[in-house]
């Protein structure tokens, strides 16, 4: 995840010491992907190094200030400029677990597929209470917030789009299996020697 | 607190020897007062055999379904009838608005239809339309309405006169995503002040208003979410 693009987009705004930092960032993102305050400073140390920020002394309370440089103000506007790379897909643990359910002998894959089912609408109804509370806000920091939410909302509902879709393959690809349709052709046989 | 609905191992099979067809095998389903519960399926899975059953709309084939503790078995055909007019509000994708009624007359015919006095029952109508946030609009003709509008009279129609269950049948099929969420606003605000709810969707985002999900296979409830019911389910067998 871009922490370091991240701190350096709030530093944009003004000089901040490093609990600063992290209040506004998990306030934009819900918490949704906490920060410790440890993981702040040792990005800030590296930004340091890397010359996109600098010490700005510390306040009154003796917190040490950062501000960003010339050269970090170009890097965020990079980040924003630049698209998220798509070229190589995050492992996804999903994908992988079903690729490997279909293909190992003895594996249910139709309760595999509900299971997650079941834990992906889970999290899609906590989402979505989390919208309901969350929709009253005004400011700015509160649409940045919902927005990430709508984001966890899309990919739940994706996924268990996906999931359907997995199923109703599946369902497909065992119907035309030569030793389900011989099952068949042999009941049907039966039932009409049955009637005769 | 006791079910307003109550189906208890309801099976319903259509047509008998080789055409015979299980729509729906021993499903048990309750919904109480204040509970949204989403049923999620594909098509043929049972999703609106279940909603017809639990409306009084169909006749399960074993098994009982009761409303408010009432089985609706016995009551006959008037007694089924006037539990829909009274008791359980239907909504559907397509809204099912009678054209030549305006909005207000559209809400008050089940109360008239019951016997309500016609001031008594466009009273009432009046106050199910503000309720669903267009008391303005109720001498408008659903032709003069948008189909979000349409489909909030039609939530006041399943809401008037305090009913304790709303069936609602791909609710949100026929509206964009935005008009689609309010009418779940909707139907989620009358669950919390107290109705019981039943939400028929193949659409995951919606489900997921509800306080549990109940997934159909085959006719058969094979999980849950917001229930310790879901690993026993699963550890019976899927229908697979």
């Amino acid at each position: 995840m871009s922490v370091k693009q991240a701190l350096l987009a709030l530093l944009e705004e003004g000089p901040r010491y490093g609990y600063q930092l992290r209040a506004q960032f998990e306030h934009r993102t819900g918490a949704t992907w906490p920060l410790n305050v440890g993981q702040v400073y040792t990005t800030l140390t590296r930004l340091e190094r890397d010359g996109l920020v600098e010490g700005a002394g510390a306040d009154a309370e003796g917190h040490v200030v950062y501000r960003i440089t010339e050269a970090g103000r170009d890097e965020v506007a990079a980040w924003f400029t630049t698209p998220v790379s798509r070229t190589q897909p995050p492992r996804d643990e999903l994908a992988i677990k079903l690729a490997l359910a279909v293909t190992v002998p003895g594996v249910d894959v139709g309760r595999v597929i509900q299971q997650q089912r079941s834990a992906t609408m889970t999290a899609l109804q906590d989402y979505t209470r989390l919208k309901r509370r969350a929709a009253a806000g005004q400011e700015r920091e509160d649409l940045a917030w919902s927005l990430v939410l709508d984001s966890l909302v899309f990919a739940a509902e994706a996924e268990i789009r996906w999931l359907d879709h997995c199923e109703a393959r599946l369902r497909r690809a065992e119907l035309e299996r030569p030793e389900t349709l011989l099952e068949e052709i042999l009941a049907d046989e039966a039932e009409a020697q049955a009637h005769r | 607190m006791s079910a307003v609905l109550q189906m208890t191992d309801v099976s319903r099979v259509h047509g008998s020897g080789a055409t015979e067809v299980h729509a729906l095998r021993a499903v048990s389903f309750a919904v109480r007062p204040g509970e949204l519960v989403a049923v999620m399926g594909p098509s043929g899975s049972g999703k609106s055999t279940l909603l017809t059953l639990a409306g009084g709309l169909d006749a399960p084939t074993r098994g009982v379904v009761e409303v408010e503790g009432v089985d609706l078995a016995g009551l006959g055909n008037a007694g089924r009838a006037r539990m829909r007019r009274t008791s359980i509000g239907y909504v559907f994708q397509d809204f099912n608005l009678i054209p030549a009624l305006t909005a207000a007359e559209n809400v008050a015919l089940p109360g008239e239809l019951d016997g309500v006095g016609a001031k008594v029952a466009r009273a009432a109508a009046r106050k199910a339309l503000d309720e669903v946030g267009i008391g303005d609009l109720w001498d408008r003709f659903p032709d003069n309405m948008s189909g979000g509008q349409q489909q909030r009279v039609a939530i006041a129609r399943a809401i008037v006169g305090e009913r304790r269950l709303i069936l609602a049948d791909e609710p949100t099929g026929a509206l964009d995503t935005e008009t689609g969420e309010e009418i779940l606003r909707l139907l989620r605000a009358r669950c919390d002040a107290g109705a019981a709810g039943v939400l028929v969707t193949h659409e995951a985002r919606h489900a997921a208003w509800a306080d549990r999900v109940v997934f159909l296979r085959d006719g058969v409830v094979v999980d849950e979410t917001g229930s310790d019911r879901a690993d026993v389910l699963l550890d019976s067998g899927s229908p697979r």
